[in-house]
């Protein structure tokens, strides 16, 4: 067993979920069997090898730049590359809002 | 194609319940579009009959989550001007679509399958969604799907699960179900799903349709709902190949809108469709047609093989060694990355917010409890932990570095040969409920389709016949970066053949 049930707290505060007492018990479960599945990656010895965050920064750019000059870094727009969204549109599906503002539940108690 | 077939709408017949008739025939998009074009009937007659076949139909399969029929009528209507006008019609001229629920439509409701986002309207339109419009698409709804994109049967959409139109008991794959089940059920000639780790081409084999997933960077994301940044491709499910290359031709390019959209000339892929395949080399890795690969499945890619064979295709044996590891590295990145992704749900400006919350915390906590399923909520676990502090490097860096080699093998594989060619899945459709259980074998119905997400190369997924219970199953084409072209080649070439 890798994970417990302290775990699995620890991880759902992180994770900002709150989780019934059921639910934890079976991502307990979940987690170590799928954290056991994943652990045959340690057959492989990759300490010379290269982490690989992404794709685009091996394919899909010029071949003669070097390190992060190879993305495609584009201007600076002043505007943006689209227009910003008008307050109103922004607030539109807001679970709560006072017509200016996202409204939510008082953040420091006195 | 279909020429004779049209004679009957060629009396000027605009009676929509004629084209609801016709549409047991092949739909294409080159078929619509020219049916339209000559006025044979209209662009508002397909996205009525359309309409009615999804009424008729789809209370049953469930592959649509929202319809738009005042956009598409309206659409169909500035079509049936043009060509009212004489004008040429765009590539998509009239052509009746489906979009998979994790893309944005402005002022169409956008759920990836969630209640989190069950009232989200969004402002604005995803990339490929506006560029099928441009090109004269008729936008009929949004596809069902898992939440978030997370899942290989659609059982975890938070709405209903899609059901297979060959066999109502099974699943259509996922977590494009809705998209294949809809053009598999001629609810719409050609649909748009998304492929994280296989997600297009899984469902396209069970549901017995063409699904292509491009390579990472060939189709703009912008709109798309992120699951894992670095794997989500948008791509096209049809029901023949040809369409595949019209489709990818209208989405492909780059997008400023996203710094990950390759800046890289887009080909005429149905112009190339014709180009012969003899003397093309198919690699066959035996990693492929290992332990778990059913007997009827492979009895089917290997007469599929065959016959490419036959077309003077040359079959060279190659090795993807790392193939064993590719989905416990799969399920740490594109967790560890949703984990991520999925951080924005938290109930404040557009997604689920629980009611009778009394502070921030518990708002956070309650709105993303409630928002979230079972699978979505054990992703973002495992994810999160992965991440986490100790684990780091363990788990997410572990994974990266296999994903190295991953993508290594197929550079190598790809020094000897054209395209690699396996079966998109090990399995048929099975049925509802039958891995619902049981996350770890539901992850290893993805086990032939997510090497090619990790590494980045497209792939396509082709009806290959089916099992003696009538299932449909998938030959897998994977070719190089950028190289769709060869890809579909071989697909049509054995689409035409077989």
């Amino acid at each position: 067993m890798k994970v417990t049930e302290k775990d699995v707290s620890y991880v759902a505060d992180l994770a900002n979920l709150e989780l019934s007492q059921s639910e934890r018990t079976s991502m307990v479960r979940d987690l170590n069997s799928i954290l056991d599945y994943v652990e045959r990656l340690n057959e492989l010895d990759t300490s010379s090898v290269e982490a690989m965050a992404q794709v685009s920064d091996r394919y899909g750019v010029d071949e003669a730049k070097q390190g992060s000059a190879r993305f495609a870094y584009r201007e600076d727009v002043v505007e943006g590359l689209r227009k910003s969204l008008s307050q109103e549109v922004a607030l539109e599906n807001a679970p709560d809002s006072d017509g200016t503002f996202f409204r939510v539940p008082k953040v420091i108690e006195r | 194609m279909i020429s004779g077939q049209w004679s009957v709408l060629r009396r000027k017949v605009t009676d929509w319940s004629l084209v609801t008739l016709l549409m047991d025939l092949l739909l294409t998009i080159d078929g619509v579009r020219s049916a339209v074009k000559e006025r044979t009937t209209t662009a508002f007659a397909f996205a009525e009959a359309h309409y009615a076949r999804i009424q008729k139909e789809d209370g049953a399969i469930g592959a649509f989550l929202t319809l738009c029929k005042e956009r598409a009528l309206e659409q169909a209507d500035r079509i049936d001007r043009m060509a009212a006008e004489g004008k040429e019609l765009p590539p998509l001229g009239g052509v009746p679509v489906a979009i998979k629920d994790v893309m944005s439509t402005r002022g169409v409701r956008t759920t990836a399958g969630s209640k989190s986002l069950g009232h989200y309207i969004p402002p604005y339109d995803c990339t490929a969604v506006a560029r099928m419009e441009a090109a004269g698409a008729l936008i009929l709804g949004k596809t069902n799907c898992d939440e978030f994109a997370m899942g290989s049967s659609n059982e975890n959409s938070a709405f209903r699960p899609v059901r297979n139109p060959h066999d109502l008991s099974r699943v259509p794959g996922g977590s494009s179900g809705g998209s294949a089940a809809a053009v598999a059920a001629d609810m719409a000639v050609a649909a748009l799903g998304s492929d994280t780790g296989g997600s297009i081409r899984q469902p396209a084999s069970f549901c017995g349709v063409v699904g292509l997933m491009p390579t990472y960077g060939r189709v703009s994301r912008y709109g798309l709902i992120a699951f894992a940044s670095s794997l989500d491709h948008i791509g096209p499910l049809t029901k023949t190949v040809k369409d595949a290359a019209i489709v990818l031709r209208t989405i492909a390019g780059r997008d400023p809108m996203d710094s990950t959209s390759a800046d890289l000339a887009v080909p005429d892929y149905a112009a190339e469709l014709e180009k012969p395949v003899r003397g093309l080399k198919l690699g066959v890795a035996k990693e492929y047609f290992g332990e778990g690969l059913d007997d009827e499945v492979r009895q089917a890619v290997e007469s599929a093989i065959d016959k490419l064979k036959g077309l003077g295709c040359e079959v060279v044996p190659v090795s993807l060694p790392h193939t064993p590891y590719a989905i416990p590295t799969y399920y740490l990145i594109a967790t560890a990355e949703a984990s991520s992704n999925l951080a924005r749900y938290d109930g404040v400006r557009y997604s689920y917010r629980a009611a009778g919350v009394k502070s921030l915390s518990e708002m956070y906590r309650r709105s993303r409890d409630e928002g979230f399923g079972a699978e979505v909520k054990r992703r973002i676990m495992l994810g999160t932990y992965a991440l986490s502090a100790g684990y780091y490097d363990a788990y997410y860096v572990k994974a990266q570095r296999v994903r190295t080699l991953l993508t290594r093998d197929f550079e190598e594989a790809f020094n000897k040969v054209d395209a690699i060619v396996t079966p998109t899945s090990p399995t048929a459709a099975f049925r509802l409920g039958e891995k619902s259980n049981d996350p770890l074998a539901m992850y290893l119905a993805d086990i032939y389709t997510v090497t090619a997400d990790l590494a980045g190369i497209p792939g396509i997924s082709v009806p290959c016949g089916e099992t003696r219970e009538k299932l449909p199953i998938g030959l897998q084409i994977l070719g190089k970066h950028f190289d769709e072209a060869t890809i579909l080649r071989v697909a049509h070439a054995y689409e035409q053949a077989a």
